[in-house]
C-alpha cells in the first residue's frame, strides 16, 4: 500500500505563536482542516480552531437520568411488585426512603456517562495516530505546540507537502514535518 | 514575533516558585517516577528511605493479609466486641478511615469549581489519598461481618431466593453511596492522569514503560479537540463530585443516626460527620505533603502557602466540629430524656471519659494554635497538630461508636469493650496498607498533574507581564 499524504505538522514554541498562526490561516480560508496539540489545555485555543460545544453534557445529562431512573426504578420494583412487605400498613412505595440510593445511581450514571462520552466523542483508546510518527512530536506532551495542516478530503494531484511546510513556517513554526499514513 | 519566541516562566507567586517553565516543571515531576533528576538521579533502587518504608509496610500488608484470613476462620470472636458493645474497631476504623478518604476529592472538586489556584499542586496526591482510604474502609465493614462470604448479599442480584436488599435500611444506602464514590473517584483519578501518563509514555527511555505508559494514556494526543472534550468532562466530574462527598459521609452518619441508640439519634450528625471527614481529611493531606515536599524537594511546587491555606481549612473545620460536640452536649439536656443525659455524663466521667478528653483536647484545643500565622507556617507545628488531629479524629470516631453502645437503657444490659489484640492489629495494619499503597503511587505515578501545572506556569507568566 502506498502511504497516503495526512499533512504537515510545524512545531511552535508558545502558544501564543500556536494562537496567531492558526488566526492567521484562518483568515485566510475559513475552511482549512487545522488540529492543534498543545500540552495543556491553552485558553482560547478552541476559539480559534472554531471547535463545536461537543456532547459531553448532553451525554452526562443522559447517564444521570437513567441512573437515577434505573435507581429509583429498581428499588420501587422491588418494594411494590416483586417482593411486597406489609409492614403496620404503611406504603410500599415509601419513596422518602428510596431518595438516597437514587441520587448514588444518579451520580453514578452522570460520571461514567462523562467520562465514556468523553473518551468516545475524542476517539479515544486508540492504539496509534500518524501524528506520533512526526520527529519531536513527543514535545506535545511537554511544552511545545504543534499545528496539523491537513489538505481537503479528496484533494486530487501530488501531496501540497511542500507547500504546507512553506505556510507554516513563515507562520512561525520553528520545525515542520510530513506526517503520511 | 520576537516576544511570541520567550518562554512562559513563573515569575514566582505564594503558589509557585519562581523561575519554572513548563518543560522544567514537568521533567522534575516525571523525573521523580522515571528515576531521573535531582536528588533521584541513581534512581529508586539506590533510595533507601523509600525501599526501607516499603518493605517495612510490605510487612504490615502481609500481616493484614495473614490477620484476616484467621479472622475469616475464626469469626468476629477474635475482636473485643460482644453484646451490647457489637460495633467495635471495626466500624470506628471504617468510619475514620472513609473520612480521610474525603479531602482528596473536596480539594479536586469544590476547589476546581472555586478556581482556587493552590488545588493544583496538591489535588493528585490527595485523589490518590482518597482512593486508598476509601478503598480501605471498604474492608472494615466485611471484616466486621459475621460471615463475610456473604457480604455480596447486599448487593440486588438475581437469585434463587427471591430477595432484595432491605432499601429502606442506612446499611445498604451506604454501600451505593461507597461503591459509588470509590468508583466516581477513580474515574477522577484517572481522568486527570490521562494527559500525565501520555507525558511518561513520551519521556520515557526504555520500550516497557513507554508501552505500559502508552496503553494507560488510551492514545492521548493532546489534540485541542480533546482537551476541550477533557475540560467539559473534568468540569462536570467535579460538579457530579461535590454533592457526592456531602452525601456520602452524610449516608456514614445515617448508619448511626437512624438507629435510636442514645448518643447515635442525632440530626446534627450528618453535618458534623462531614466536617468530621474534612477535618481528619485535610489533616491527612498535611501529614503527607509535609514529607512529600521534603523528600522530593518540591518546596516550590508544595509551597508554605498550600500548607497555609490547609491548615485555615483544618482549623474551620475545627470549629465546625466543636460546633457538633457542643450541639451534641446541648440537646442531651435541653431533651430532658433520662438516656441522652445519662449517656453525656458517662462520656465526660466514664469508662470512656479519658478517650474523650483526650480528643477534645486534639481536635478542639490544639487547632485552635492556627490562629496564629506563625503557626500556619512553620512545618514542625503543623505536622504535630495534623497527627494529633488524625490521631483524636480516631478517638472520636471510637467514643461515638463503642461508648454510645456500652450504656444505653437498661442498666442490666450495659457493658464494657475492651480491644483485643486482633483489634489493634488491624487498625496498625490497615494504616501499613495505605503507606503501602502510598510509596507505590508516588513510585509509578506523578504525584503532582503536570498538564495542570504547565497550564500554572503559563497563567502565573502572563499575570506578570506588564
Amino acid at each position: 500500500m502506498t502511504p497516503r499524504f495526512y499533512g504537515v505538522v510545524g512545531r511552535f514554541e508558545t502558544p501564543d505563536a500556536l494562537l496567531e498562526a492558526i488566526r492567521c490561516l484562518r483568515r485566510r480560508d475559513r475552511h482549512l482542516r487545522l488540529e492543534a496539540y498543545a500540552p495543556y489545555a491553552v485558553e482560547g485555543l478552541s476559539e480559534a480552531l472554531d471547535l463545536p460545544r461537543g456532547k459531553v453534557p448532553l451525554f452526562t445529562l443522559i447517564g444521570g437520568v437513567l441512573g437515577g431512573a434505573s435507581g429509583f426504578f429498581m428499588q420501587w420494583y422491588a418494594a411494590v411488585v416483586s417482593f411486597p412487605v406489609n409492614i403496620g400498613g404503611r406504603p410500599l412505595n415509601s419513596w422518602p426512603m428510596f431518595i438516597p440510593v437514587t441520587f448514588e445511581m444518579t451520580i453514578l450514571g452522570a460520571a461514567l456517562a462523562a467520562v465514556l462520552g468523553m473518551l468516545a466523542v475524542s476517539g479515544l483508546p486508540r492504539l496509534h495516530h500518524p501524528i506520533f510518527d512526526a520527529p519531536c512530536f513527543g514535545l506535545a506532551t511537554r511544552d511545545r505546540y504543534f499545528l496539523c495542516l491537513r489538505p481537503p478530503p479528496g484533494m486530487p494531484g501530488p501531496a501540497p507537502a511542500k507547500q504546507y511546510r512553506e505556510v507554516l513556517e513563515s507562520l512561525g513554526a520553528t520545525a515542520s514535518d510530513e506526517v503520511w499514513t | 514575533m520576537a516576544e511570541h519566541e520567550e518562554k512562559a516562566v513563573s515569575p514566582g507567586t505564594p503558589e509557585l516558585g519562581a523561575g519554572w517553565t513548563a518543560g522544567g516543571v514537568t521533567d522534575k515531576i516525571a523525573g521523580v517516577v522515571l528515576g531521573r533528576g535531582g536528588p533521584w538521579t541513581r534512581g529508586w533502587h539506590a533510595h533507601w528511605r523509600w525501599r526501607s518504608a516499603l518493605l517495612i509496610s510490605f510487612g504490615g500488608v502481609l500481616t493484614l493479609l495473614a490477620a484476616s484470613t484467621w479472622l475469616f476462620m475464626r469469626g468476629v470472636g477474635l475482636f473485643g466486641v460482644n453484646i451490647p458493645v457489637a460495633w467495635g474497631f471495626a466500624l470506628g476504623n471504617f468510619v475514620w478511615w472513609i473520612g480521610i478518604g474525603h479531602a482528596g476529592t473536596f480539594i479536586s472538586a469544590i476547589l476546581l469549581l472555586l478556581r482556587q489556584r493552590w488545588r493544583t499542586s496538591i489535588n493528585r496526591y490527595a485523589e490518590a489519598m482518597t482512593l486508598f482510604a476509601a478503598g480501605i474502609a471498604g474492608l472494615f465493614p466485611i471484616f466486621h461481618l459475621g460471615r463475610p462470604w456473604f457480604a455480596y448479599w447486599l448487593l440486588p442480584y438475581p437469585n434463587r431466593m427471591e430477595l432484595w436488599p432491605q432499601w429502606r435500611s442506612p446499611l445498604v444506602w451506604d454501600i451505593f453511596a461507597i461503591s459509588t464514590y470509590l468508583l466516581v473517584s477513580l474515574l477522577f483519578w484517572y481522568v486527570g492522569l490521562i494527559p500525565d501518563l501520555a507525558s511518561l509514555r513520551d519521556k520515557a527511555a526504555s520500550r516497557g514503560k513507554r508501552l505500559g505508559y502508552g496503553i494507560l494514556a488510551l492514545g492521548w494526543r493532546g489534540d485541542a479537540r480533546h482537551w476541550r472534550h477533557y475540560e467539559t468532562a473534568y468540569l462536570l466530574l467535579a460538579g457530579l463530585a461535590t454533592p457526592l462527598v456531602v452525601s456520602v459521609h452524610t449516608v456514614v452518619a445515617l448508619d448511626f443516626s437512624i438507629g435510636n441508640t442514645p448518643g447515635y439519634h442525632s440530626t446534627i450528625f450528618p453535618p458534623y460527620f462531614v466536617a468530621g471527614a474534612l477535618f481528619s481529611g485535610f489533616a491527612m493531606v498535611i501529614t503527607l505533603a509535609i514529607p512529600l515536599r521534603h523528600y522530593f524537594r518540591l518546596h516550590d511546587f508544595i509551597t508554605l502557602r498550600h500548607l497555609e491555606l490547609a491548615a485555615k481549612v483544618m482549623l474551620a473545620c475545627s470549629l465546625f466540629v466543636a460546633y457538633g460536640y457542643a450541639s451534641e452536649i446541648f440537646t442531651a439536656y435541653y431533651s430532658g430524656d433520662t438516656y441522652e443525659i445519662h449517656m453525656t455524663q458517662d462520656r465526660f466521667t466514664g469508662m470512656y471519659a479519658p478517650v474523650y478528653w483526650v480528643y477534645m483536647f486534639c481536635n478542639v484545643v490544639v487547632p485552635q494554635l492556627l490562629w496564629w500565622r506563625r503557626a500556619r507556617r512553620n512545618v514542625p507545628t503543623l505536622l504535630v497538630v495534623s497527627l494529633l488531629v488524625n490521631a483524636g479524629m480516631w478517638m472520636e470516631r471510637f467514643v461515638i461508636v463503642v461508648q454510645s453502645l456500652h450504656a444505653d437503657y437498661l442498666p442490666s444490659a450495659w457493658g464494657v469493650f475492651l480491644p483485643s489484640v486482633w483489634d489493634w492489629v488491624f487498625l496498625l495494619s490497615s494504616i501499613a496498607l495505605f503507606v503501602w499503597l502510598f510509596l507505590m503511587f508516588i513510585r509509578y505515578l506523578p504525584m503532582i498533574s503536570m498538564a495542570e501545572m504547565r497550564g500554572l506556569v503559563q497563567e502565573t507568566a502572563e499575570e506578570a507581564k506588564p
